[in-house]
Parts: C-alpha cells; sequence; structure tokens
C-alpha cells in the first residue's frame, strides 16, 4: 500500500523533470546553433549607463550587478510607498461605503465603480502625460505653502539636515520599545484586574515627547533646505537643492494606489459586512460603546476576512510596478530588463533573473501577510 | 493494484522514449543546419521575407493609415524580397522596439533587420548577430526648444534632463559625453520613441537626444515643429545599416550585396526607369548589373536577373533616399550619405 501512495509522486516528479530537462535542452541547442554565449559573467561588467533616480549611489562605471540592485530598490521604493497609500486610502473607502450618509456612500461607490474598471496601464499614461502636461514648468511654477512646488520636472520640497541624527534614531527606538511594555502592561491590567488605561493617548505621547527631548539635552538639531531656482537656459530652469522627486515615481505611486485601492475598499466592505449584526447587537447590550464595539468585536474577526484577498492585492500592486517602464520610472524592468538586457543581449539570463526577483518578492510579502493572519486569527480555546 | 503499476510504469517508458527520441531529433538538426541556406529555404518556401522594421520613424520605416510601409529601411526589405522572391511587395513587416529587435533576430521570429540599427564590435561580435553594410551614415544629435537660448552643446548646464530611448547606444554616448565635459544631468529613458516625443513636447525634459535623422523625423510628429531645433554639434558615429542572423553566410551574402547593388546602381546611373535599356548598354560593368552579362546571381544560387529586379521594383539608393528621406522635408541634404564621387562617404565593393 505505501507503494501505491509514493509511486503517483515519484512519477509527477520525474515527469516534471523531464519537461524541464527538454525545455533547456532545447533552449541550449537552440542557442549553441543560434552562436549565442549563456553566462552571468556580465554581472560583474561595467554597464557604462546612467539611471535617472536612485536610492544608492551609481554611476555608469559601476557593475550590471548594481544597476540590478538600483532598479530593484526603485521596485521596492513605488510598491511599499503603494502599498501604505492604497491601504489608507482602500480602509477610508471601504468604510465610507457602508457610511450611513447618503452622499459619503454614493461618492465612493462611484469612485471603486470608476477606477477599479479602468485598465490600469491607461491610469498610468493619464496621470503621466494628461497631469504632467498640466502642470507648471518650474519658473512659472507657485510656491504651496510658502516651500513646496509642484511642476512638469517634480515635486520639490525643502529637505531636513540633521545634526546628531544618531542620537535622535537611538531616542525614536527606544520610545517604540517603551510603547511596547506599555501595551503588554495594560493587557496584563485588563486580563488581571479587568481596568482600561488610555493606551493609545500614552502611547503618542512617548512616541513625541522622548525624541523631542534629544533636541534640548542631546544637542540634536535640525535645519532645512529649501529647493532654489537655478537658470539652465534663457527658459529652462530647475530647482536645486532640497528634495525632489520625479514626475515618473509620483504618477506611478499616485495610479499604482488609486488603481488597488478600489480593491481593497472592496476587501474591507466584504470583511464588515461578513460580521453578523447579531454580534455588534450583542456587544451593545453588554454596554460596549461604538468605538469599543469596532475595536474589539468588529475589526478582529473583519480583519481575518479582510487579510488573505488583500494580500493578493498587495501582490498584484508589485507586479503592476513593472508597469513603469511605460513612463522612464527606473524599476527592475526599465533598468535591467530594459537596458541592461539590451546592452548585453543576455535575454534568458536576464529574465530569469527578473522573474525569479519578483517571484521572490511575491512571496516574500505573502509569508509577511500569511504570517500577519495567522498572528490575528482567532485562537480556538 | 498491479495492474496499475503496470500502466504507470509502461506510461513512464513511452514518455523517456518520446524524450529521447526528440533530443536525438534536436542533435541531428543541428548538424543539418551547415549546407545549404536555411533561410533562402524558409523564405522561399513561406513565399515572403520577414523582416523587422522600427515602430514608426518617417523616412526609415513607417506605416500609413492603410498599413503600407514606407522609408529606406523598408527598401532594404522590398530588396531582399525583389531578389529572393521576385516581387518587392512580398515582405512580412514586424514593427519591433529597441529592446526587441535583436532578440526577435536571433529566436528567427525575423529574418533581416532593418530597422535603424546601429553597427558596433559588442553588437557584431558579441549577440550572434551579423552587420551587412550601412544604409544609413548618422550621428547623434539634440533636439532643444528654439526660445530656449540653448545655440549649441557648449550652452548645456549642470542639472540639464535629457530624453531618450531605452536600449539604444544613445544611452551610452550620452554618458560619455556629459562625463566628457563634466556636466551633471538627469537622463529620462522611455522604452517607446513616441512616449519620448511625448515627454519632451510637453516640456518634461531640455532636451531630446537620438540620431540627428531620427531628430529629424520625430521633429515632424511634435505638436508645434517650427519651436524646436537640433543643435548643429554630432557627438558620435552612427552608422545604420541591416541586420542578420550569425551562421548563414548565403543569406547574409544576399542581403549585403541587395544593399550593395542599389548604391552601385546609383553610381552608373541606373534607375527603375532606364534598367531595361541598360542591358544593352556598351559599360560591361552596367550590363553585369542588369544581369545582361556574366552569372553573379548564380554565386547565391539565384537567377541572374535578381538585381535588375531590385532596380526595377525598388529603385536604386539615390531614388530610395530621394522618395523616403529628401521629399518628405526630413533631410533634404544627403551630408555623408552621398555616393564617393560627389563628396560623400557610399563606397561599395564592386558587383563584379
Amino acid at each position: 500500500m505505501k507503494l501505491k501512495k509514493i509511486l503517483p509522486q515519484v512519477i509527477t516528479l520525474l515527469v516534471v523533470i523531464l519537461i524541464f530537462s527538454f525545455f533547456s535542452l532545447n533552449a541550449q541547442i537552440n542557442m549553441a546553433t543560434r552562436g549565442i554565449d549563456f553566462g552571468y559573467g556580465f554581472l560583474t561588467q561595467e554597464s557604462s549607463f546612467d539611471v535617472q533616480f536612485s536610492l544608492i549611489e551609481y554611476s555608469g562605471s559601476d557593475s550590471y550587478a548594481r544597476a540590478y540592485l538600483v532598479g530593484l530598490l526603485n521596485t521596492l521604493l513605488v510598491s511599499i510607498l503603494g502599498i501604505i497609500f492604497c491601504t489608507i486610502l482602500g480602509v477610508i473607502v471601504g468604510i465610507a461605503r457602508l457610511s450611513p450618509n447618503y452622499l459619503i456612500r454614493t461618492t465612493a461607490a462611484w469612485y471603486v465603480e470608476f477606477f477599479r474598471n479602468i485598465p490600469l496601464l491607461l491610469q498610468i499614461f493619464f496621470w503621466y502625460y494628461a497631469a504632467l502636461r498640466a502642470l507648471p514648468l518650474p519658473q512659472e511654477a507657485e510656491p504651496m505653502l510658502g516651500t513646496f512646488y509642484l511642476t512638469i520636472k517634480g515635486f520639490y520640497t525643502p529637505s531636513l539636515v540633521w545634526i546628531n541624527l544618531d542620537i535622535f534614531i537611538y531616542s525614536t527606538i527606544a520610545a517604540i520599545v517603551g510603547i511596547v511594555f506599555v501595551r503588554l502592561y495594560a493587557k496584563k491590567l485588563r486580563e488581571n484586574q479587568g481596568k482600561h488605561i488610555p493606551v493609545l493617548n500614552i502611547s503618542i505621547t512617548i512616541l513625541f515627547i522622548l525624541p523631542l527631548l534629544t533636541f534640548f539635552i542631546g544637542g540634536v538639531n535640525v535645519t532645512y533646505e529649501l529647493p532654489i531656482l537655478k537658470q539652465l537656459a534663457k527658459t529652462s530652469f530647475i530647482f536645486e537643492g532640497g528634495l525632489s522627486i520625479p514626475p515618473e515615481l509620483l504618477s506611478l505611486v499616485i495610479a499604482l494606489s488609486l488603481y488597488t485601492a478600489t480593491f481593497i475598499a472592496e476587501c474591507v466592505r466584504a470583511g464588515i459586512e461578513g460580521i453578523s449584526k447579531g454580534q455588534r447587537e450583542a456587544a451593545a447590550s453588554i454596554g460596549l460603546n461604538r468605538k469599543q464595539i469596532l475595536n474589539l468585536i468588529i475589526m478582529p474577526q473583519a480583519l481575518r476576512i479582510i487579510i488573505p484577498p488583500a494580500t493578493n492585492q498587495y501582490l498584484n500592486l508589485t507586479k503592476n510596478s513593472s508597469l513603469a517602464a511605460a513612463i522612464a520610472y527606473p524599476d527592475l524592468v526599465l533598468v535591467f530588463a530594459g537596458t541592461a538586457l539590451m546592452q548585453t543581449g543576455k535575454a534568458i539570463e536576464i529574465v530569469s533573473i527578473t522573474m525569479l526577483t519578483y517571484l521572490t518578492l511575491s512571496l516574500l510579502i505573502s509569508l509577511l501577510m500569511n504570517w500577519y493572519n495567522a498572528r490575528i486569527a482567532i485562537v480556538e480555546k | 493494484m498491479f495492474k496499475n503499476i503496470k500502466k504507470i510504469l509502461s506510461l513512464l517508458a513511452v514518455a523517456s522514449l518520446v524524450f529521447v527520441y526528440s533530443c536525438d531529433q534536436m542533435a541531428g538538426k543541428k548538424n543539418q543546419k551547415k549546407g545549404a541556406s536555411k533561410t533562402v529555404d524558409a523564405t522561399k518556401k513561406s513565399g515572403f521575407v520577414k523582416c523587422g522594421v522600427s515602430q514608426g520613424l518617417p523616412g526609415f520605416s513607417n506605416a500609413d493609415a492603410s498599413g503600407n510601409w514606407t522609408g529606406v529601411d523598408v527598401d532594404i526589405c522590398r530588396a531582399v524580397a525583389a531578389a529572393v522572391l521576385g516581387d518587392a511587395d512580398k515582405v512580412k513587416y514586424t514593427p519591433l522596439s529597441a529592446k526587441e529587435r535583436f532578440t526577435a533576430l536571433t529566436s528567427g521570429e525575423i529574418d533581416v533587420l532593418s530597422r535603424n540599427t546601429t553597427w558596433t564590435l559588442s553588437r557584431d561580435a558579441d549577440i550572434g548577430l551579423t552587420f551587412v553594410g550601412v544604409n544609413f551614415y548618422d550621428g547623434q544629435g539634440f533636439m532643444v526648444r528654439k526660445n530656449s537660448g540653448i545655440n549649441s552643446v557648449d550652452d548645456f548646464q549642470n542639472g540639464i534632463s535629457a530624453c531618450t530611448n531605452i536600449g539604444t547606444t544613445t544611452e551610452l554616448n550620452m554618458r560619455d559625453f556629459f562625463n566628457s565635459r563634466n556636466i551633471s544631468y538627469e537622463p529620462v529613458a522611455f522604452e517607446k520613441a513616441d512616449e519620448v516625443v511625448a515627454a519632451y513636447d510637453a516640456g518634461r525634459c531640455d532636451t531630446y537626444t537620438t540620431d540627428k535623422s531620427g531628430l529629424a523625423a520625430q521633429r515632424t510628429k511634435m505638436s508645434n515643429p517650427d519651436e524646436h531645433m537640433v543643435l548643429p554639434e554630432t557627438i558620435s558615429k552612427e552608422p545604420l545599416g541591416p541586420v542578420v542572423r550569425q551562421g548563414d553566410s548565403v543569406w547574409e551574402d544576399i542581403v549585403r550585396w541587395s544593399l550593395n547593388v542599389m548604391i552601385e546602381a546609383e553610381e552608373y546611373g541606373v534607375d527603375s526607369q532606364n534598367a531595361d535599356m541598360m542591358k544593352s548598354s556598351d559599360n560591361p560593368a552596367i550590363k553585369r548589373l542588369v544581369g545582361a552579362e556574366g552569372e553573379l546571381g548564380a554565386a547565391f544560387g539565384l537567377d541572374n536577373e535578381w538585381s535588375l529586379r531590385i532596380i526595377k521594383q525598388v529603385g536604386n539608393y539615390g531614388e530610395s533616399y530621394k522618395r523616403n528621406i529628401a521629399d518628405t522635408g526630413i533631410l533634404p541634404d544627403r551630408g555623408p550619405n552621398e555616393l564617393w564621387t560627389k563628396g560623400g562617404i557610399l563606397y561599395v565593393p564592386p558587383a563584379r
């Protein structure tokens, strides 16, 4: 009987190996007949092309491997920003869809239906080309709040210049550790004595007070640098100094967040509606107020329904970020599977690396979300 | 239970047999390829030349509203079709981005790449390609707005933003150029030429850089072409020409000489109108060119009228240039793309 169980698995494995070796042999023979070399040696060669926007130090004299890293970090940046914004917006819209207020409810519904049903690439093009054209040139831009400039060449903000930044960071870490302890203590107090202390208020106070103290006694200081208009030629200007965010990143994050938020909103709505009315009524009957009902009864249960489909949306967002290539945002696809592929001609190597990278990213996000889901799942006692 | 195992085992045996057989087949194929031209046979069998062109570059390869392709690059495809198949219209065009072009050629999706492609050492030697000649001598330049006050590349300053295409020699030349002048710049690289034009036109970049012929052609697509100008400097050599896959020398020769014949025909004053009359010319070089003397076609396994068909159906190089580039107002002046006898650098080996 044991054999009967194992044999099908062994055979499946063999078939999979056969198929894979067939394809790789096929590729090898075809590449050999066409005179294409295979190898990853190019990764250490000098890339000799520049990239518009990079989170790490990079120039064309660095290697292709470094160019890969630049692309990967840019993909991560846009994915993380997109996930943060789409979650915030999605939760708000999801709750708004259940609002008793007709206007809010209908607006949210229209938003979801509109942005969900237009192809993402079109939305990206819209935010880049249509919205971009509407923005002023740097020399014509009016400052917002005196210091922010939104222009066709990018979004310019003052940048912060820190003195003794490390002390500030340590104090923030200390504040976070302190908050964890307060929460643990509060939980204990609640479970043992049934007492509630205002955890949120205390947490916020700690988070602000402790880092603030370092300014007075830790020698931490912060100044800022304003973007300043610089003339390049008679009618051509840019801003120098400060922090500049390229319009490519801006429009990509806006498009991805607005699009994915519609799906998150639907997940949130489904999650909240999935909790039966009786739960709310039962909670009210034992004297919990509205806020407590949402925080203690509805949300913990709703999250179980929300997290798995929301994970899928996060994965989608990460993969969709590869559309960046259409609007010149230097992500992994544009820098590595685009320029680097072209300059080296190593199509199979580069595409396989890129595919593996996206696979790894997706699996990591899944892992993280599954871990979170397992943590918040209701444990049967 | 044993019955099942038997079934499964026999299935496995069949699968491995198929695997071994197909491996054998592939190995066999590898040996066969060293004979005559596989590409010519395949082309004759399918009845059309598979040609890779650009996604729309006026003057070089551009499709009109009804899908007819024209341009000097397209004329190379047509010449090959005229030579091999006897009809210049028997071409299947595949529009390719800069990124896709070489993969399409090495994978066999197309057989000739005639898509304003710069001949460089690394491309020729590295990736299984062979460049067969130059049909346009070009160089990289910069386009700016006329009112920008930039009149030469010497006016470029730190912080300038430059729009361009990814995956081209342009990206590399641009870096060399700005680095050698110690100018910091912001490269904004798009995948498609139309996207570059749209972004530059919108004001995203101070300058747009690519081959000068490309700049001249794309300028016609701007919302207001008169507001833009191409700077006089040329920062690189860009010899553009058709490319074939490595390993089929007969096919390579056919494409090379289809191009050479067009240039040589102009040199000897043979054009699409007078080609038939030239058969009775006194000049043996002209007679050879139109197939009235010698056996030039036999060397590639073609008939003797192959070159006559090219000249009659496509025209000589000068006609092609005039029709596609000069008369369309892209680059009326032929510059280096003039015959060597008239002060240019077009010089091809003799067809004899």
